[in-house]
């Protein structure tokens, strides 16, 4: 609440990237419920029509993408702190 | 083939690697060199734990049943850690700041360090992990069996419980003696962590290789793999979407709250950054465990004959197609998975045991706390930290033998998962969620274990062991809404299903209710705003007034805690820190904070904190501590301001007497200056009557002469009558025995007599006046208020020294108070006689002119007192100023009472 009027609106270029990239970290997880939740729709009601080795596929696909992603994000985000101060000096 | 004994003796070399890598691991700690001890991998291969003996072997099985849902116990902890940015990073930070030593411990320092939410989350993972640890006895047991069987031999029952019982022994000794070392667990077990990563490389490298050898040795390549799927008996897909979405979210949900992996992700963590890799590269372990479960699951439904146990393909497959090197391989796989499961979970539940139920029951039992021993309570929680590994073991043995190692037990995986995680909604709430209170902790908690209990954990042994088949069908007491498997009448949902669905809810809402409508105590405040704004300020806010401590006792309890070396060590410093080398240091709120955190390291938070404030008497802060503080300040505050004005006052007063000294002693001048004058005047007339009588009893003069000096001794007369007169009418005054006679007149002719009679030569003063003004009608003693206007005219007319003199007589109101100026233009009085101008005998100007003996003012002024108004001098840049002040008009009773 405080916060708000100790930092200002606008951002540097950096910080901004980095509340981004904070942001696509904390949605990775929703997009892995998502795509794993896709597999519910699968109809198996035709005997014939078994899901077998592309539904393993599409499971550790997902996996794998989750990884990739969070691999990413995590590489490039580091530590809150500093912003407030390189936020005044972008001021 | 490899022999039964040769297995013993690699499995028996591979404990002893184990041994000595944990305790090169330790030494090096020790040493400092822990930089590579705590990298990132590390951390990241020690939360490995997760995958147990019962993933490792039992993952193909449980896909050779259900196909693809086996994948799920791995996807929940996936999205919790690429949703680390969410829980884990604020439970990393929580955990270092408050110095956590178990999940126990987090949801006691939550909810104000209170003791007996640490017991029952204690009692929960308990319960939970006992059955969770006789699995790994079994999967331990079942992969010697195998081998046993290889040779021919076919066990027994003793032969399995032998196995299982040298099992939990090597596992209590390995566990002892590096787990309960030492006693801060905030030092982090270097030994055990290092020896558990081997273990996890173990484990991935074994799984891999079968996987490696099905695929392309068995299979023929990848595409063959494939086709073998697609072709496969197992229904690789069911459509329970239920179970789908459930275990998913308990398998994440019980990443977070299993006790071994809270000790791994968070009591063992030494830098947060770790986390940031491990967000990936554990996901990614995980995925490498599972990517070959399916392969093995069809490969070994081909392979071997119908009727074989799925559980241990990862073993069978190998041997069955001769590759007894592999064989060992998965073998040790299956052996670490579970073993350092086992060694982590008694760690951090030894922890729990011993921090929140046997200590807080040795410390209440301890009435006497004088006789005290340097070390005892470290002693204490060693041996019962040491006990708790041996008892914890022994309740999973015992419970394995009870449940014989049959299936039952391979089912009851998921059914201790949904025990551990009953702890879920009191940590989420307790780190997001401000509102969260004790109480609804607790009424969450013990919800949440009652109705996991009735509707999983006891149907789990089986139709007729506990739950009778009577009311799994008609339910408690024939309440249909109470069957176990079909709270609420939910008939439709898989068993499992309907136990964390109904255990969760109830949970939820318990703590959500109870939380709403309870009141959290001020200790259990702080925590809730410390733990929920953690990225804020990660100090915590002191807890502790600056009580009257003895440094000694501090001392002395931190001895009984951690021993004496490092007690004393940690006093010095901080008797470095406040500037007091070689002394004790003071018992300031900070120290006390971060000796409590220290302590809190050993014994857990709420431990800490009693012991802590058994010394202090109790002193932490409460709501009523505050305020009795707070009116102690009030007090002592009121009082110094009362000091402030009294001495204020006093100063007023000695101001006062100075003044009053002064005028004293310039009245006592002046009384002597007006004795002599008043000897002087009386003398005067009474020399003249004396001489002028003389003369006229000669009788030798003329008429004119006689009748002369008759005229010259009958002023004389007159003027000392006149003096005797003013003394008396003062007199008279100041006693208070005047009677005034109220008159109605208008001011106007007042002041015309006033003028007649002041006696003035005709010319000599020059009076004007504001006729229009002096129309005011008062009731009053005229004749004494004519006598105020007299004297004050005449007086102008004796002592104005202009060249021309002039007086100006003006009539204004002031307040509502009709005043008299009477202003002439001579040089006026100076300011520093203007204080006794209006004493008696004083007389500012030279004596001569005057024919007053210096009482005419102070009878002025006792009129105007007499008749109710003021007469003052009025500092003025003309000359003197008098300013009357006419009395309000009083009714004639009031002036007779005067």
């Amino acid at each position: 609440m405080n916060r708000r009027t100790t930092q200002s609106v606008f951002l540097q270029r950096a910080n901004y990237r980095q509340r981004r990239l904070r942001d696509g970290a904390k949605l990775v997880p929703f997009l892995g419920i998502i795509l794993l939740a896709i597999p519910l729709a699968w109809s198996s009601d035709e005997v014939g029509d078994k899901v077998g080795a592309s539904g393993v596929l599409y499971i550790f696909g997902v996996w794998v993408v989750l990884i990739i992603l969070t691999a990413i994000l995590s590489s490039r985000l580091r530590e809150e702190p500093t912003d407030t101060e390189t936020d005044n000096i972008a001021r | 083939m490899m022999s039964f004994n040769a297995l013993i003796a690699i499995a028996l070399g591979y404990v002893l690697l184990l041994f000595v890598v944990a305790f090169i691991a330790e030494r090096r700690a020790a040493r400092g060199h822990s930089n590579w001890l705590s990298s990132p991998w590390i951390y990241t291969l020690s939360l490995s734990i997760y995958c147990t003996a019962w993933t490792f072997y039992g993952a193909v099985g449980y896909a050779a049943r259900s196909g693809l849902e086996f994948v799920t116990i791995y996807l929940g902890p996936t999205l919790v850690m690429v949703g680390w940015w969410w829980v884990l990073r604020r439970l990393v930070r929580i955990g270092r700041a408050q110095r956590i030593t178990s999940i126990a411990d987090l949801v006691s320092s939550r909810f104000g360090k209170s003791t007996q939410l640490g017991m029952i989350v204690t009692v929960i993972s308990v319960i939970a992990a006992t059955p969770y640890i006789a699995l790994q006895l079994q999967s331990v047991t079942l992969s010697f069996a195998v081998f046993a069987q290889i040779e021919g031999g076919r066990w027994g029952q003793t032969d399995f419980n032998a196995t299982a019982m040298w099992v939990a022994v090597g596992l209590a000794v390995f566990t002892v003696i590096f787990g309960t070392r030492n006693l801060d667990a905030n030092e982090r077990h270097h030994g055990v962590v290092i020896a558990i990563a081997v273990e996890a490389v173990v484990k991935l490298l074994a799984l891999v290789a079968v996987g490696v050898f099905v695929v392309w040795g068995v299979a023929g390549g990848p595409a063959e793999m494939m086709t073998r799927i697609d072709q496969s008996e197992i229904e690789l897909w069911t459509q329970d979407s239920s179970r789908w979405i459930s275990l998913i979210f308990l398998s994440g949900a019980a990443f977070l709250c299993l006790p071994r992996m809270f000790q791994v992700l968070v009591v063992e963590n030494s830098d947060e950054r770790h986390l940031q890799v491990a967000s990936w590269a554990f996901p990614l372990y995980l995925f490498f465990m599972s990517l070959f479960v399916v392969p093995i699951a069809v490969v070994g439904l081909d392979l071997l004959p119908a009727g074989s146990n799925p559980d241990l393909f990862v073993l069978t497959v190998p041997l069955y197609e001769g590759q007894g090197g592999l064989a060992i391989l998965s073998f040790l796989g299956g052996f670490s998975s579970a073993t350092s499961m086992v060694i982590v979970a008694v760690i951090a539940l030894a922890t729990m045991v011993s921090n929140h139920i046997v200590t807080p029951i040795w410390l209440s039992l301890q009435a006497n706390q004088q006789a005290v021993m340097s070390g005892d309570v470290r002693r204490v929680i060693l041996l019962s930290r040491r006990l708790s590994v041996a008892g914890i073991l022994a309740l999973g043995f015992l419970y394995y033998r009870m449940s014989g190692g049959g299936t039952a037990l391979a089912a009851i995986g998921l059914i201790s998962f949904t025990g551990a995680v009953q702890i879920l909604p009191a940590m989420i709430g307790g780190i997001f969620w401000r509102g969260a209170t004790g109480i609804g902790a607790a009424a969450g908690l013990i919800t949440g274990l009652i109705v996991w209990m009735w509707t999983l954990f006891l149907p789990s042994f089986g139709v007729d062991a506990i739950i009778g088949q009577s009311v799994m069908d008609i339910g408690l007491f024939g309440v249909s809404w109470l069957r176990p498997q079909a709270l609420f009448g939910v008939t439709e949902l898989d068993p499992l299903v309907h136990g964390i669905m109904w255990s969760m809810l109830l949970n939820t809402a318990a703590f959500i209710v109870c939380s709403l409508m309870t009141f959290p105590g001020p200790l259990e405040r702080l925590q809730g705003a410390q733990f929920v704004n953690v990225y804020d300020h990660s100090s915590a806010a002191p807890a502790w007034s600056a009580a009257a401590t003895d440094a000694e006792d501090l001392l002395i309890m931190s001895q009984r805690i951690m021993g004496s070396a490092q007690a004393q060590a940690l006093f010095q410093q901080e008797a470095i820190r406040q500037n007091k080398p070689g002394y004790l240091p003071e018992a300031t709120p900070a120290f006390l904070e971060r000796l409590e955190r220290e302590l809190a390291g050993s014994v857990g938070a709420a431990t800490a904190h009693a012991m802590i404030g058994q010394l202090t008497g109790g002193s932490n802060v409460s709501v009523e501590d505050l305020i009795a503080v707070a009116d102690e300040a009030a007090q002592i505050l009121e009082y110094s301001n009362k000091l402030e004005a009294k001495s204020q006052e006093q100063e007023r007063t000695a101001r006062a007497l100075r003044t009053a000294n002064d005028k004293l002693t310039a009245l006592s001048i002046q009384k002597d200056a007006f004795l002599s004058q008043i000897s002087h005047e009386l003398r005067t007339p009474m020399t003249s009557i004396r001489s002028f009588s003389d003369i006229l009893r000669d009788n030798e003069m003329s008429e004119d002469d006689h009748s002369r000096y008759a005229g010259i001794i009958y002023d004389e007369a007159v003027r000392l009558t006149r003096l005797l007169d003013d003394l008396l009418d003062l007199s008279v005054l100041e006693n208070g025995q005047v009677e005034l006679h109220a008159q109605t007149g208008a001011v106007s002719t007042l002041l015309d007599r006033a003028v007649r009679a002041a006696g003035l030569q005709e010319g000599a003063l020059k009076i004007s006046r504001e006729h229009a003004n002096e129309d005011v009608v008062l009731t009053t003693d005229m004749d004494r208020l004519g006598q105020v206007f007299i004297n004050l005219i005449s007086n102008a007319g004796k002592y104005c020294d202009a060249q021309d003199p002039h007086l100006e007589i003006k009539i204004h109101q002031i307040a509502g108070d009709h005043v008299v100026d009477f202003i002439d233009n001579g040089s006026g009085i100076a300011p520093e006689n203007e204080d006794l101008i209006f004493e008696k005998f004083s007389r500012v100007a030279d004596g001569s002119k005057a024919g007053g003996a210096g009482l005419g003012l102070a009878i002025c002024r006792e009129i105007m007192n007499r008749l109710g108004g003021e007469v003052n001098y009025v500092a003025s840049n003309k000359g003197a100023a008098f300013r009357v002040t006419l009395p309000k008009a009083k009714t004639a009773v009031a002036l007779e009472q005067t």
